[in-house]
């Protein structure tokens, strides 16, 4: 390059996050969008081009005064808004907890689903029992959804001697097979495509499993996220495909994930129907994913949901977000907390109280601190035992090969 | 000479390097404002302006065309994978792309792109924050590949990488970016008062397709690279034997003559690495130094390196060659 091929001082645009620490986040106070702004198609005839609005706007329920209202309200009963936030809670209980023993050397790494714990919640909730769950990092909560025990995650995560995956993958990489919940994988992405692969399957079965996935803002550059819509979009399996749009991909801004105005409408160029929906709103993202599921039951094949939310903690217990965003940019977030916010719904219509709250905190931090003591019994990082080195070898393929069993030999463990 | 660690030592060659040529750019996951998961390219991005180093989408296929196409017109890219587990999905553009482009266009073409990529294990990282894929590239003709071991030769091999015309896959062993690993995971010292941790400062280079002899030996050759290098020090030094060390540094192409002529005095010969063994670069090596010194061998080559089995979590220590095991092979070849 010579100096007078250098052109102009912008050669190319290199987008950045639009605060920084030391500046005052602002976000526009409140949602502009409210809960009365958007219909809901009929599910079982929804075309893509019906959804425009939905993929522009911004799906909501609770609205700043707490109420529920509009065409999107579930209309869920008290019982079932109570053990959603129920688990909301043991989600958030449980991550402290296990950042907490990160820090003192008893598990590895750890990655919390603070500020977005209704996103698994609510979703899974929202979906039959049996159907199929391919996570990214931040919604480990579907299982608390499927009853799986605290003291088997907790044994995963430290990778113990009772870890169902032997110590063989980091913390937060859970594998449960009787919760259909697949092991997130480092390298990001792969799981979204994957799942239109299991959803496929389910449509050649004729079996009425439906297969939700989500990847995140950041991830939705890596070809695996087009790879699946496009495949969705062509053979329509049942599948809920969703991007959470957190903000940040560790350091990297939305705004380097895409040069477009939002995530959902990119589903529209692939002709899938297309919904935003508030990520902090638990009863909208019950409703978005019922009616996706149910769009998937009627054999209407895929449908694309961007979940608008913010990461308020860290990417993982690795990140310090402080040098790179403000560190309390959270609280600017027009979104608010998932779980505050379906608290002081219950207590507006008049099924829930701060006492009740309290009471249900201090139950499930006993219950939390019980699993944490039990699983601990079966070894921590710091201490061991751990599975035998054995394990090394073993399930690398179907039965042990010659050579790898040589080399278990050769070890002598 | 200033005292540095890997970290600050590579900072200084892609500082150096930003300061001397313009041409160079800089980009991957994080690397830009945030200066880069490990910190490598931290203060760049402010010192050399938001085109020079940025921030990629997290897309590995993307970032190494991109780095094809902009090495391909003109500029000299040096692109980081956040870990070397993470370059498969780039693993098609740097294969078939990248390495081939000079070939396929009959010399008409190239493109001097460098990928950085942290690698190998010691973090408790998992399968997917561990690997050593070295071998997936030393199998693909048009690459050079490159792995350092201290801050010395990180900084070097790193300022020859990016000033070479061809591609060079860079693996930056990530368990010594803050000090030497002897294989002891609650011994953990600094880069401090090392000798290699003892860098220049500026620009400062080291030839590719250099060998290093650490420690010189008469009764067995062991050579080794990354991390390996400082591990099989130690199990040299628990044999008692005075082997020689060989600190690879370019994988691709080797240094054939320096560990010929090793193996030729000493007859004896132990490659580490911590990548699975089966079609792992000791197998090639191996293969090499029996065709030229097959006369000169007073024993089996024995190879010590990782298991044939995926990376494990907790386990990992169980799973890298120890000094123990290195040991054990360096006295096999003595029983002779």
């Amino acid at each position: 390059m010579t100096e007078g091929d250098k052109g102009s001082l912008e050669p190319y645009t290199v987008p950045t996050a639009p605060f920084r620490p030391g500046d005052e986040a602002d976000f526009g106070g409140s949602w502009k969008e409210q809960p009365s702004d958007l219909s809901r198609p009929d599910p079982a005839t929804c075309e893509s081009s019906e959804t425009h609005d939905h993929a522009h706007g911004l799906i909501r329920v609770l609205g700043d005064d707490d109420s529920a209202s509009g065409e999107w309200n579930p209309e869920l009963d008290a019982a079932t808004l109570i053990e959603g936030l129920e688990l909301m809670m043991r989600l958030r209980i449980y991550d402290d907890r296990m950042i907490k023993m990160q820090r003192t050397g008893k598990l590895s790494f750890y990655m919390r689903s603070l500020g977005e714990e209704a996103i698994a919640i609510a979703q899974t909730m929202a979906l039959d029992d049996t159907d199929w769950i391919f996570p990214s990092y931040r919604q480990p909560g579907a299982q608390f959804v499927r009853g799986r025990d605290m003291v088997s995650m907790i044994c995963h995560c430290i990778g113990n001697t009772e870890d169902n995956i032997r110590g063989r993958q980091m913390p937060v990489h859970y594998s449960w097979k009787e919760g259909y919940f697949i092991s997130i994988s480092s390298p990001v992405g792969t799981q979204f495509s994957q799942a239109v692969g299991v959803a496929m399957a389910s449509a050649y079965k004729g079996d009425d499993q439906a297969t939700i996935t989500w990847l995140g803002d950041g991830t939705s550059a890596q070809g695996d996220y087009h790879y699946g819509l496009n495949f969705a979009s062509v053979f329509k399996p049942p599948v809920i495909l969703n991007v959470v749009n957190n903000q940040w991909a560790i350091s990297t801004h939305r705004n380097l994930a895409t040069g477009g105005e939002n995530f959902a409408a990119r589903g529209l160029a692939y002709g899938i129907p297309s919904l935003r929906v508030d990520g902090n709103d638990f009863l909208a993202l019950y409703s978005v994913t019922k009616w996706a599921r149910e769009r998937a039951r009627a054999g209407k094949g895929a449908t694309h949901i961007e979940v608008y939310t913010y990461r308020a903690g860290g990417h993982s217990s690795s990140d310090d977000p402080s040098i790179y965003r403000p560190g309390d940019e959270f609280k600017y977030w027009p979104g608010g907390d998932p779980v505050d916010r379906l608290k002081k719904h219950l207590i507006a219509i008049g099924a829930w109280s701060e006492e009740k709250d309290v009471e249900l905190s201090k139950k499930i931090d006993d219950e939390v601190m019980a699993a944490y003591k039990e699983a601990c019994t079966f070894g921590d990082l710091a201490n061991g035992p751990y599975p035998p080195a054995s394990t090394i070898f073993t399930e690398v393929y179907e039965s042990v090969p010659w050579h790898v069993q040589e080399q278990r030999e050769e070890l002598g463990k | 000479m200033t005292e540095m660690n890997m970290i600050q030592s590579l900072n200084s060659a892609l500082d150096s390097l930003l300061e001397k040529d313009e041409n160079v750019v800089i980009f991957g996951e994080d690397v830009g404002y945030f200066g880069g998961v490990f910190r490598v390219t931290s203060g760049l991005q402010e010192k050399h302006g938001m085109h020079r180093v940025f921030d990629a989408p997290l897309a590995e296929g993307g970032i190494a065309a991109i780095a094809f196409g902009m090495g391909l017109n003109g500029l000299r890219p040096v692109a980081e994978i956040q870990f070397a587990d993470y370059i498969f999905p780039a693993y098609d553009q740097i294969v078939n792309e990248i390495a081939k482009l000079r070939h396929r266009s009959g010399g008409e073409f190239s493109t001097p792109v460098t990928i950085r990529t942290p690698a190998g294990g010691g973090i408790k990282g998992g399968h997917h924050h561990s690997q050593s894929p070295e071998s997936q590239f030393t199998h693909t003709p048009g690459l050079k590949v490159v792995y350092c071991s201290n801050p010395r030769n990180a900084k070097g091999l790193l300022t020859s990488a990016i000033e070479c015309n061809d591609p060079v896959i860079f693996f930056e062993p990530k368990r010594c970016y803050r000090g030497p690993f002897y294989g002891d995971p609650h011994n953990v010292p600094t880069w401090k008062g090392h000798e290699d941790g003892d860098v220049p400062e500026g620009h400062y280079s080291i030839p590719l397709e250099e060998a290093r002899i650490v420690k010189e030996g008469s009764a067995c050759t062991v050579i080794a690279w990354g991390t390996m290098v400082h591990v099989a020090q130690r199990g040299i030094e628990e044999s008692g034997i005075d082997a020689e060390l060989i600190d690879l540094q370019t994988l691709l192409p080797w240094d054939r003559d320096t560990v010929v002529n090793s193996v030729k005095k000493t007859g004896r010969c132990v490659i580490v690495h911590e990548a699975p063994k089966t079609s792992g670069f000791g197998a090639e090596m191996s293969a090499s130094i029996q065709e030229r010194c097959f006369w000169h061998l007073e024993a089996p080559i024995i190879r010590v390196t990782g298991w044939d089995t995926p990376f494990p979590h907790t386990t990992e220590w169980d799973y890298l060659p120890s000094p123990e095991r290195i040991s054990a092979a360096i006295k096999k070849t003595q029983e002779v």
